[in-house]
């Protein structure tokens, strides 16, 4: 018995472009960078798409499948489609397209660092280490968000995103709740003042579409959420 | 939105909350028989507790709407920066003189 074919269609182009129908075989446990790579191995050599580990570490080859955002590499196509049914490829959205299915994501790291999401030492360094209780809250608090590859699947999902392109985003804010929670960090109030200005966590609607599609079962919501209340409690401080 | 905003919205909507509550709750309750203009203003001339009610109110009104429309702007049209900030700030003066008015009229009529 022959194998059955699976249907494809790829965006090709950048900002404008059409779809490219391609028909290849359907595997068992094929996943969607296995489709990708095996047409532009044996179809069309010319296809740019972004992959780096293949094992959902690296965060380089997500993209909009069959309407959403997803990684690519641990995504099994059984997953999304039924017998029969197309598959639907396209670069993440909120990005600009480099070319077919890569996309810049220059402006989504900028704003990890537009919302200080790195360590600060501050100026002096500890004089000890510091004892970090696993059970601690803030402990706690920074593992729900710590694991983020920033693949920008929910920089894609994002709808605030797609209103204004200034907004922080869920990844460079979860980012900021994990430092704010680092006992360690010496940069809170710079980070507070980071996040809560016009384009940051107060702009989230708590759609949640984030913490839905977010392959690594994180829910920044709920770390934007905290921002919130952190910003929220600095500013009552400062009111009263 | 500012982190003020933000704390000014919350808080107004709380406010609001409870006053819309308070408002509902009192029309269904003043007009079960039947009431007429002239009913309403016997009740509510002169009652400080009416036009602090209402006044507080009008106040809550005129903070919350102008920052969520400022929300709704930037998300939906180009407009942003100053010439956004003044025209919602213009907005919430013409809420706050229209709801104060209105108070001060049926308080005073």
């Amino acid at each position: 018995m022959s194998e059955p074919t699976l249907h494809v269609d790829v965006w090709r182009g950048t900002e404008t472009g059409a779809f490219q129908a391609f028909e290849l075989p359907r595997r068992a446990h094929q996943t969607i960078l296995d489709v990708v790579t095996e047409i532009q191995r044996e179809h069309d050599a010319t296809l740019s798409y972004r992959f780096a580990c293949r094992v959902g570490m690296c965060g380089s080859c997500a993209m909009v499948v069959n309407g959403r955002p997803r990684w690519t590499c641990r995504t099994r196509v059984n997953d999304v489609i039924e017998a029969g049914e197309k598959l639907r490829l396209e670069p993440l959205r909120n990005f600009t397209v480099v070319k077919d299915l890569a996309v810049e994501m220059t402006q989504f790291f900028d704003k990890w660092k537009d919302a200080k999401g790195y360590f600060e030492p501050g100026a002096q360094p500890q004089p000890d280490f510091t004892v970090v209780p696993p059970a601690a809250p803030e402990r706690q608090a920074a593992d729900a968000g710590i694991e983020c590859i920033g693949c920008g699947v929910c920089y894609s999902a994002c709808d605030v995103v797609a209103w204004d392109k200034d907004y922080l985003g869920p990844a460079a804010l979860n980012r900021a709740w994990t430092l704010v929670n680092d006992v360690r960090d010496q940069g809170y109030e710079a980070r507070l003042d980071a996040v809560s200005a016009g384009n940051g966590c107060q702009a989230c609607h708590t759609h949640m579409s984030c913490t839905k599609f977010c392959p690594k079962a994180i829910a920044p919501t709920y770390s934007i959420a905290g921002l919130k209340r952190a910003v929220l409690r600095r500013s009552l401080r400062n009111v009263l | 939105m500012s982190a003020i905003l933000f704390l000014a919205q919350r808080t107004s909507a709380f406010v609001l909350a409870l006053a819309v509550a308070i408002h509902l709750g009192t029309i269904l309750y003043a007009v079960r028989g039947g009431l007429t203009a002239a009913g309403i203003l016997a009740r509510t001339h002169g009652n400080i507790a009416f036009a602090l009610f209402y006044g507080a109110f009008v106040i809550a009104v005129a903070i919350h709407a102008p920052i969520g429309l400022r929300n709704v702007l930037r998300e939906w049209t180009p407009w942003r920066g100053r010439s956004l900030d003044i025209a919602l700030a213009l907005f919430f003066i013409l809420l706050l003189v229209l709801g104060m008015r209105a108070v001060f009229a049926v308080f005073s009529a």
